[in-house]
């Protein structure tokens, strides 16, 4: 599998990062190459191997439920750009 | 031509847990704007989230109830998209591995039941609040919700009416509630409904098109805006346009659907497992001991209430509408209450005093006790029943808890029925006299002429004569 230069300014813009025109076909290399890799680890057999959802073997850690967690909305709030009434404020959404 | 409709609902129910899923923050509605946040909740950089194990326990709750398969190992994935009441860019939920797989709802249209089988139910968090109206040009964010556990129940699209989707939503409501995952509270968002709505020509094998109706919540709402959608699909398609795949919203002012974003980009959410979580195990003995917790389920009792009491299939089925609802009916029985006489009087003046009153049973003024005291003075005749509707006014109005309230009432009153055959029959010889032509009509075989008559008695004792009793005298001296 490889990328068009489509499927890469699709991705970026998902991603909402900014990738110029220049940089367009450097990324498109780079990411062509990853799927490169994927290819190569594609090649091995892994039939009846159960696949992984995480890098370790482990299992989720749970907590009881508790509401401890203090107020500290002012301390969030000081590096907040923009704030009223304790809200935050962000440029308008319009759905 | 004609249409089929179908439908499938996407059930966000909020899960009643003290802290968030990921995070040790309350989840206790209404505080003042992001009062109720942690680092995981406002996405700091660097914070981990750790699970609530409530969160979990009230899913496999969910599953068992509607006889679903548990997984014991699933799977937290992150879906992205970029909106600003989701800090992190991305929601942690479930995609590949479900926690709950399957499962049956059992709802029932005009009599008749219906299987609803479910696809699957997943774990995921909440977004917080956007408030669009009290800034210009820009949004208030409120991250309070952002984190509250959420249980995604998702339907097969199996229904095939607006009924049938709303008796569905009613189903899964009683459900959640009974088993106490969910307060259903509809107006704070505990139980929010996205409708899959499509419409192919009768007999078409392949699905038409869907639209999806937003979050819904009322039953009402959810009534209204198929009923619309699925026309306005039905004049799109007729006037020769195709649907097309999009999310819309209900306007409950102007009773319309109209779309909020095409589902191009939307959907593409790029899930992938999130390395911040491992999978979730659950063992034998934790799906074990809250299988032999879980309460008796609304059809085991219903068909228990049949048996046991020997009431109607339609008496148990309200009456296991609501767990505080059965319990009240099992405690009016138990103190003394004919079982059939129970049910007509809870489904009756009880239920509408209260739907006038906008109160749940729990509320009722008067008690289960008192209500029982009240029919067992129908039961021996102490009452007629006209006259027991006029006590359980009063008995509202004042409230009433105890066993001897409505005998209270009866000897204060003096409401006793009047069974002294001499005292009726004075006031029988009375009623014939004055209605000569009700009798020869009565001889002519018209039956129903003696029913006036009876009034005529009762209202001459003062509502205390029995109706029966003054039918037969009426009959015999006439005979």
């Amino acid at each position: 599998m490889s990328l068009s230069l489509d499927d890469v300014r699709r991705i970026a813009k998902l991603a909402r990062i900014a990738v110029s025109d220049e940089e367009i076909a450097a990324t498109h290399t780079q990411l062509n190459r990853i799927f490169g890799l994927i290819e190569e680890m594609r090649a091995v057999d892994t039939t009846g191997i159960e696949p992984m959802a995480h890098a370790q073997d482990v299992a989720l850690r749970l907590r009881d439920d508790a509401a401890t967690a203090p107020n500290r909305r002012e301390a969030f709030q000081a590096v907040a750009p923009a704030v009223e009434n304790g809200l935050y404020l962000v440029p308008k959404v319009i759905e | 031509m004609k249409w089929e409709v179908v439908i499938g609902l996407e059930v966000h129910t909020q899960l009643t847990t003290k802290s968030k899923i990921f995070s040790p923050a309350s989840t206790a509605f209404g505080a003042e704007p992001n009062t109720q946040t942690a680092v995981v909740d406002i996405a700091l950089p660097g914070a981990l989230p750790v699970m609530n194990r409530a969160a979990v326990e009230k899913a496999i709750q969910f599953g068992l109830a509607i006889g679903a398969k548990v997984n014991q190992r699933s799977i937290f994935a992150r879906k992205n998209y970029f909106y600003p009441d989701l800090p992190k860019g991305y929601q942690i939920s479930q995609f590949e591995l479900p926690v709950v797989e399957g499962g049956q709802i059992t709802i029932n249209v005009d009599g008749v039941d219906k299987v609803i089988n479910l696809t699957r139910a997943h774990l995921e968090e909440d977004a917080g609040k956007s408030l669009h109206g009290d800034f210009q040009h820009q949004t208030g964010i409120d991250l309070n919700r952002a984190g509250t556990p959420l249980l995604e129940i998702v339907s097969e699209p199996e229904m095939r009416s607006a009924a049938e989707a709303v008796a569905y939503a009613k189903a899964l409501y009683s459900l959640v509630t009974w088993i106490g995952i969910c307060d259903g509270n509809m107006q704070e968002g505990s139980f929010r409904c996205d409708v899959n709505v499509s419409v192919r020509p009768e007999g078409q094998k392949e699905f038409g098109t869907r639209r999806e109706i937003k979050n819904l919540n009322s039953f009402r709402f959810i009534e209204q805006a198929i009923k619309y959608e699925v026309q306005w699909q039905i004049g799109e398609i007729e006037d020769g346009r195709k649907i097309q795949q999009a999310t819309i919203l209900f306007d409950p002012d102007t009773g319309e659907t109209r779309m909020m974003r095409s589902k191009e980009d939307a959907h593409d959410y790029r899930y992938f497992p999130d390395p911040d979580l491992p999978p979730l195990v659950i063992s034998n003995e934790w799906l074990e001991r809250v299988r032999s917790e879980l309460p008796e389920l609304p059809v085991a009792m219903q068909v228990r209430f049949q048996q046991q009491y020997g009431i109607p299939a339609y008496d148990a089925a309200t009456l296991t509408s609501s767990k505080a609802l059965a319990a009240y009916y099992e405690a009016a029985v138990a103190a003394g209450a004919d079982a059939k006489l129970a049910s007509n009087w809870i489904m009756g003046d009880i239920s509408a005093t209260l739907n006038r009153e906008e109160k749940d049973i729990d509320a009722s003024p008067v008690s289960a006790v008192a209500l029982a005291g009240l029919i067992k003075r129908v039961m021996d005749s102490t009452i007629n029943n006209k006259t027991a509707k006029d006590v359980l006014k009063k008995m509202w109005e004042a409230g009433a808890t105890d066993a001897t309230a409505a005998d209270v009432i009866i000897e204060r009153d003096g409401l006793k029925q009047e069974t002294d055959t001499g005292a009726i029959e004075a006031i029988v010889d009375a009623v014939l006299a004055a209605n000569p032509k009700a009798i020869e009509e009565y001889r002519a075989g018209k039956e129903k002429a003696l029913n006036s008559l009876v009034g005529q008695v009762m209202k001459g004792s003062g509502g205390k004569a029995n109706p029966a009793m003054a039918l037969e005298l009426l009959k015999k001296k006439v005979g």
